[in-house]
């Protein structure tokens, strides 16, 4: 982490804090439903620090309060899933330490596989990960304590609009990549799959559907080949 | 019962974290394959932002979420910096639920 620091210039921290703020509020917002869903406050931080995966432990969550346990862990999994072809692409950015795989793993997060994408050389990358992953899993943990503390008075983080925050900033990290127009249209073809998908999959599915976009990338030699 | 879905949730989600981390080194990827990863990884991404924006629990949401969203992308890509992207989002989202915006 200390490295990481040293390389990650002043924008770099201030994006990254940014997204940590939002994601503090939202760990907040979770802190307070999940007590409120009758889960004792121990089960939560527990859930926050292990699981560390926000849309994995808002369904689990729910799934619980509906008295449907099974549900829980195979809809959360189900939603983790994409987790696996991350590790593939940060894996460089994460280390070739065995500590730091174990532990580096852990920190996955949507953000941090986003932030070290959107990095130009594998220093930054590696600090990008690094500090997005570090410094994510202290807002979510500390904002799910606070939001325990809280409960009913913590409020829905839609009122401050931060459901729309986080697809904007996926976006902005992503973009820089779509101008590329081979990556612009397996990007824009495996989005379109997702959406279409979403009303009639299980959450988490649609998502993995749209890595099939990548056979838009596909160099079209390839028809010659074969 | 309680401590058993947090601990299966928690192990399946950090095996399929390590999995891809592991696998990295184990599988030679020819370099056709390689240079498709990060393609792959921003279609997963873009997918993510995408149902975020437009959809919850499978059903398409309102309003106010995709305007903010829409206005996010929009300023970032006239380049805006990343901290007013997701400002102008959430504020955008927020103000139009406070007109009573869906």
């Amino acid at each position: 982490m200390r490295t990481a620091w040293r390389t990650a210039d002043a924008r770099l921290v201030r994006d990254i804090l940014a997204i940590a703020a939002a994601c503090c509020v939202i760990g907040v917002s979770f802190g307070a439903i999940a007590v409120a869903s009758g889960m004792p406050a121990w089960a939560v931080v527990t859930m926050s620090v292990l699981v560390f995966a926000g849309g994995a432990q808002f369904m689990a969550v729910g799934m619980l309060a509906a008295g449907n346990p099974l549900a829980a862990v195979l809809g959360g999994l189900l939603l983790n899933a994409r987790h696996l072809p991350f590790g593939l692409v940060v894996a460089d950015a994460i280390g070739p330490s065995w500590r730091a795989r174990l532990v580096g793993s852990h920190l996955m997060v949507d953000e941090a596989v986003a932030f070290a994408l959107a990095q130009d050389s594998p220093e930054r990358r590696r600090a990008a990960y690094w500090l997005t992953g570090g410094v994510l899993f202290v807002a979510w943990n500390s904002g799910t304590l606070a939001g325990i503390a809280l409960g009913e008075a913590a409020g829905d983080p839609a009122r401050y609009g931060l459901d729309a925050a986080f697809p904007a900033g996926l976006v902005a990290l992503i973009l820089p990549s779509l101008r590329d127009p081979t990556t612009r249209r397996a990007v824009l073809a495996g989005a379109a799959v997702a959406v279409l998908a979403a009303p009639f999959l299980p959450a988490g599915v649609p998502v993995l559907l749209a890595v099939f976009g990548v056979v838009l990338a596909l160099p079209a030699r390839k028809e010659v080949d074969a | 019962m309680l401590l058993a879905v947090i601990l299966v949730l928690a192990a399946g989600t950090y095996a399929f974290r390590l999995a891809g981390v592991a696998l990295r080194d184990r599988i030679q990827l020819p370099d056709r394959v390689r240079q498709l990863l990060p393609i792959g990884a921003a279609c997963l991404l873009a997918a993510l932002a995408a149902t975020a924006a437009l959809t919850d629990a499978g059903r398409f949401v309102g309003v106010s979420r995709p305007a903010g969203v829409l206005v996010g992308v929009v300023l970032a890509w006239r380049r805006a910096p990343f901290v007013v992207v997701v400002v102008a989002a959430a504020a955008t989202a927020a103000g139009l639920r406070l007109l009573g915006v869906p």
